[in-house]
């Protein structure tokens, strides 16, 4: 398969279906789609590195397909990303434009085309790097704590993973998706490129399920699906989702975190009355988006469960010593083994011209065992990651920040709750500020404790267990 | 406390604001007031006022202004 073949460059097949309806109820056809989406690039006019600020709107869909039409490298990130880390970025990687809705700042450079609500600003950056033959597409890894440490995926990575997820979810051109992820979110910009490839329809919207548009949306474009990361169905549950009527929806989506055991019993029950499949799946930015889901056949027998590899690709649980675990109901890291893994990582333009670093392992950092049916199971993590509502919060990183600050500092917490251990009692208000402002961690999601001192084992090691303790 | 400087303090600690803009606060009108910001000021009302709120007063709960309103359906008087 040559590149010619991405399924991008192929999608002025579906002519008159609908391929993107807006918040509006404005309907975009693929044929006029592709246009715009040439269109955009045509503007560029060349392979290079550009930064899409991503919303779910049309003008981003149009310009992200324009990219991978053409051979463009999109970074992708979102809209509403700070300025500070925006120009971070910016130095960082030296992009070549950057399209953005609404006006731009002095760094952006000059504004050189418009579509819709969105420009496209020529930045005046000389590009001192190159780009790997095969790059398609850069994402952040972390949402939230702005590492410039981005995710390097090929097209056939994204070719791999979008056939597969095709595949396994039974995706039909008939199906009609609403946005409840971001963009720039590997699982959100996935159910975009499974919707495109096959013909089928992205109903696009930036209102969110505590927003009366959104329902009225899902209802008035008869969506068939939707994702969501486990604080999704936290809400869903608070808004007696059991009780809603939505006769359109056909299957609903899980990832982004482990959902608990509980809230997966419940929402199998409830899915299961109303007719509507649930898929729990597992994935990660760095496998492009899925490696894993659970059949609907097997939810219920089975919840709490990952479930098993996607067509393509298979898993390996390995002990300390890196040696494979082969009985059941032990605890070892998953490997993962597929086209779908990437390349590895980039730190900074220098790291663009980088091959293939991986060659289709990836060592996931997720503890988990194998049921004797071959069922997967997480239990935890390797490193210290937590999720904030969907975000993977990478909490040595958070502590660094704060140390920045010359907030002495210890972090750890469990999903959905940062604990920040501070020393000084005086400082939590700086602190607090520090973390609402500059890290897009939501106040809800954190919250700062006292200590006397930072707890040390004789050797000096911090001993993140003794925190428990408050 | 009156029921008005409950439904005040819930605000202030759910999203780390001080008096002075509270009536200006609205649903995305500040990053605190997110959807995780909305579940969490909608959790701690229901446990301040021992209520439970429907599907739609979730939703209609916009702004600090509208949630007056809508608490008077649960007989809180503010």
């Amino acid at each position: 398969m040559s590149a010619k073949d991405f399924f991008f460059k192929k999608i002025e097949q579906y002519k008159n279906e609908v391929a993107l309806v807006s918040e509006d109820g404005n309907q975009i056809t693929y044929r006029e789609f592709v246009r715009r989406a040439d269109d955009f690039a045509r503007q560029i006019g060349r392979r290079c590195l550009i930064f899409l600020a991503c919303k779910n709107v049309a003008e981003s869909v149009i310009a992200y397909a324009g990219c991978l039409r053409n051979d463009i490298v999109p970074i992708m990130i979102g809209a509403d990303t700070d300025m500070e880390l925006l120009n971070h970025l910016f130095t960082s990687y030296h992009p070549a434009y950057i399209w953005y809705p609404g006006n731009g700042t002095e760094f952006m450079g000059a504004e050189v085309y418009q579509d819709g609500r969105y420009s496209l600003y020529r930045t005046d950056y000389e590009e001192d790097y190159e780009l790997s033959e095969d790059l398609a597409l850069l994402l952040t890894t972390s949402g939230s704590t702005g590492s410039p440490k981005l995710v390097r995926q090929t097209w056939r990575n994204i070719e791999s993973n979008t056939q597969s997820i095709i595949h396994y979810l039974g995706i039909v051109p008939s199906d009609k998706a609403i946005t409840t992820l971001p963009m720039h979110y590997t699982y959100g910009l996935s159910i975009i490129n499974t919707h495109l490839c096959i013909g089928a329809r992205m109903i696009l919207t930036e209102a969110t399920l505590l927003d009366k548009t959104f329902w009225n949306l899902l209802k008035e474009e008869k969506a068939t699906t939707f994702g969501g990361v486990p604080y999704t169905y936290e809400i869903l549950k608070k808004l007696r989702f059991k009780r809603m009527h939505l006769p359109s929806l056909r299957y609903i989506t899980q990832a982004g975190g482990k959902l608990s055991k509980e809230l997966a019993e419940e929402f199998n029950a409830i899915c299961e009355e109303k007719s509507i499949q649930l898929i729990v799946m597992y994935g990660q930015t760095e496998a492009t988006a899925r490696m894993s889901y659970l059949p609907w056949k097997d939810a219920k027998r089975k919840a709490g469960s990952i479930g098993i590899a996607i067509p393509g690709g298979h898993f390996v649980l390995i002990d300390e010593n890196g040696n494979e675990i082969e009985a059941p109901n032990e605890v070892g890291e998953m490997v993962y083994f597929g086209e779908n893994v990437t390349s590895g990582y980039a730190e900074s333009r220098k790291d663009l011209i980088k091959p293939d670093e991986n060659c289709g392992v990836l060592h996931t950092g997720d503890m988990a065992k194998r049921d004797d049916e071959g069922f997967y199971y997480v239990v935890g993590r390797k490193k210290r990651f937590l999720k904030l509502f969907g975000n993977r919060v990478n909490l040595d990183e958070v502590e660094e920040l704060l140390r920045q600050q010359k907030i002495e500092n210890l972090c750890s917490g469990t999903d959905d709750h940062l604990i920040i251990f501070i020393t000084d009692r005086n400082q939590e208000k700086k602190a607090v500020d520090f973390i609402m402002n500059h890290t897009g961690i939501t106040r809800g999601g954190f919250e700062v404790r006292h200590i006397e001192s930072i707890p040390r084992s004789e050797s000096g090691k911090i001993l993140y267990s003794a925190l428990k303790a408050d | 406390m009156k029921a008005i400087e409950r439904y005040q303090e819930i605000f202030k600690t759910v999203f780390g604001v001080e008096d002075e803009i509270l009536e200006t606060l609205e649903y995305q009108g500040i990053a605190q007031w997110d959807s995780v910001g909305h579940m969490q000021l909608v959790a701690a009302l229901e446990e301040e006022f021992d209520i439970m709120f429907d599907t739609d007063d979730i939703i209609d709960f916009n702004s600090y202004t509208a949630g007056k309103e809508i608490l008077k359906k649960y007989e809180v008087e503010l």
